[in-house]
């Protein structure tokens, strides 16, 4: 997909996104309520704790939610791409395309694994692709 | 605590704009005054009577440019659904006594602003912005991507399909056939709907509201007042918002809104069930919007929603009439459209609607919804016999 804007962290993500640059998805965790908090925050809102650190992810999980975007050009885009919310085997839940299939692949339920696209500064984006097989 | 805004307030005056070319000569300020001129005309009250308003974007800049001092005054912007919250905090002040007559307005005009390459520019939200972080890089289509989201997750858990979403369409369509002032009013068939170009799956572009010029603006006051004014009040019986998210990632559960909090509690305050409805506004940016909006306020179970959008129950002699201007699918929406859903309501307990008056509606809810699903207000109106 052309030119990705990714905005800089904020004090809080800064961890996450540290963790692209070696291909690594961690995510922030509560030990209070011991969950993950997904997006990251000075505090949980789950239980209000402050004890939060940063725990690695598996890149496994499964599709929540599915679209695909069946007119590209509205989005400065040139082909059919999909928009998927995945929900971590961990239990967070992120936005991401799902990549590396046809739109007629696209499912919910499907199992997929995360996977990256370099960003102009070093960092890498998450995306997701089918784990086939 | 409890507390009940039911019977306290009325709304005695509404106007509206649009038209079946989707486009209106005026816009901004003047076309905001417009409208709360002819919604004040329409109660036979003047801008001296008003001492409070409401405006999604700046009561205190619309408040300066009419000249009006207001003693209440609120902007909150949740989306489509502002003008249904506008219209539970003017109840609560007026039943506090901090206002009298209170104003909201609405007026955009997305239509002509294209056309004329009118720009009026944007501010970007202060601070780390979570959505340009965790959503936009994914380009998921505003407004109707989270949409689409949360109609595939309904799909998958409930096996809701795309002809049931059509079904909502169809009879929305109906409805606005038999309303002169709608945008679209050529039948259409669910085969037309699924026949219509696929935009996001699995929404296709009939199952989108349109896009067009609109303006509206309603008047409330006290009960006692209104009693003395030109037309039959519409009273608050109940009203109650709820919001859960701003991003669509965010959202609890893609397939409950948190109508499933406001409208039940709204009906609780006025004392009234899903039966009891003549006539419901239900805010239908898409298909899929209306459709869980029939189940968090109850008309039928979760999950039920595709099952009972069938048989035209929603249409022109079904069961439930609902969206009978036509609504954001086939009347008019200009972005926010819940003003609409009160004018319409208001009109339909008068008894104005013309070929599309429901008989001796007697109860109407407007219910609102803004953002992503994000926040839902519920607004429940009555006449004098409800009380």
């Amino acid at each position: 997909m052309s030119d990705r804007a990714v905005p800089d962290p904020s004090p809080a993500s800064a961890p996450f996104w540290e963790a692209t640059r070696d291909r690594r998805l961690v995510l922030q965790w509560c030990t209070d309520c011991d969950q993950p908090v997904q997006y990251p925050r000075s505090f949980c809102p789950r239980c209000h704790g402050s004890c939060l650190d940063w725990r690695e992810a598996s890149g496994q999980g499964v599709v929540h939610a599915a679209t695909v975007e069946h007119r590209p050009e509205r989005m400065g885009e040139t082909e059919h791409y999909a928009v998927v919310l995945v929900d971590l085997d961990e239990g967070a839940r992120l936005m991401a395309n799902l990549v590396g299939c046809e739109p007629g692949e696209v499912h919910v339920g499907a199992p997929v694994q995360v996977t990256w696209e370099p960003l102009e500064d070093g960092r890498q984006l998450p995306l997701f692709e089918l784990r086939r097989g | 605590m409890s507390r009940s805004l039911r019977g306290a307030a009325a709304i005695v005056g509404v106007a509206d704009a649009c038209s079946p070319t989707g486009e209106l000569e005026h816009f901004g300020r003047d076309l905001e005054t417009r409208m709360v001129l002819e919604a004040l005309e329409d109660a036979g009250l003047g801008l001296a009577d008003v001492d409070g308003i409401c405006h999604a974007q700046s009561a205190m800049s619309f408040a300066e440019y009419l000249g009006v001092h207001p003693r209440f005054t609120d902007s909150t912007n949740t989306g489509g659904s502002s003008f249904e919250v506008h219209a539970e905090h003017a109840a609560a002040a007026i039943a506090a006594g901090v206002a009298d007559v209170v104003v909201s307005v609405y007026a955009a005009t997305p239509r002509s602003d294209r056309k004329q390459g009118r720009s009026f520019g944007r501010v970007p939200p202060p601070g780390p912005n979570p959505a340009a972080e965790w959503e936009w890089p994914y380009r998921l289509r505003m407004p109707i991507g989270p949409y689409a989201l949360a109609a595939s997750r309904h799909m998958y858990e409930y096996g809701t399909t795309s002809e049931q979403l059509a079904e909502i369409a169809v009879s929305t369509r109906r409805w606005a056939e038999l309303n002169p002032r709608a945008r679209f009013r050529d039948p259409i068939t669910v085969e037309d709907v699924l026949a219509s170009p696929m935009q996001c799956s699995p929404l296709h572009l009939l199952d989108c509201c349109l896009v067009t010029d609109g303006a509206g603006a309603f008047v409330m006051t006290s009960a006692e007042r209104a009693r003395s004014l030109r037309k039959q009040p519409s009273y608050v019986l109940g009203a109650a918002t709820c919001h859960d998210h701003m991003m669509i990632s965010q959202m609890p559960d893609l397939t409950t809104t948190p109508g499933a909090v406001s409208g039940p509690a709204a009906f609780e305050m006025a004392g009234v069930k899903p039966d009891d409805v003549s006539v419901l506004l239900g805010y239908d940016s898409f298909t899929i919007t209306a459709l869980l909006h029939l189940e968090d306020l109850g008309f039928c179970g979760k999950g039920e929603g595709g099952a009972f959008a069938e048989e035209g129950r929603t249409a022109p002699g079904g069961q439930l009439p609902m969206n009978t201007n036509g609504g954001g699918l086939s009347y008019t929406h200009p972005g926010m459209y819940g003003m609409f859903l009160i004018v319409e309501a208001v009109r339909q307990l008068r008894g104005e609607c013309g070929a599309r008056q429901v008989e001796g509606a007697d109860i109407a809810v407007a219910h609102g919804s803004g953002m992503v699903l994000s926040c839902m207000s519920t607004l429940v109106l009555g006449s004098e016999a409800t009380l």
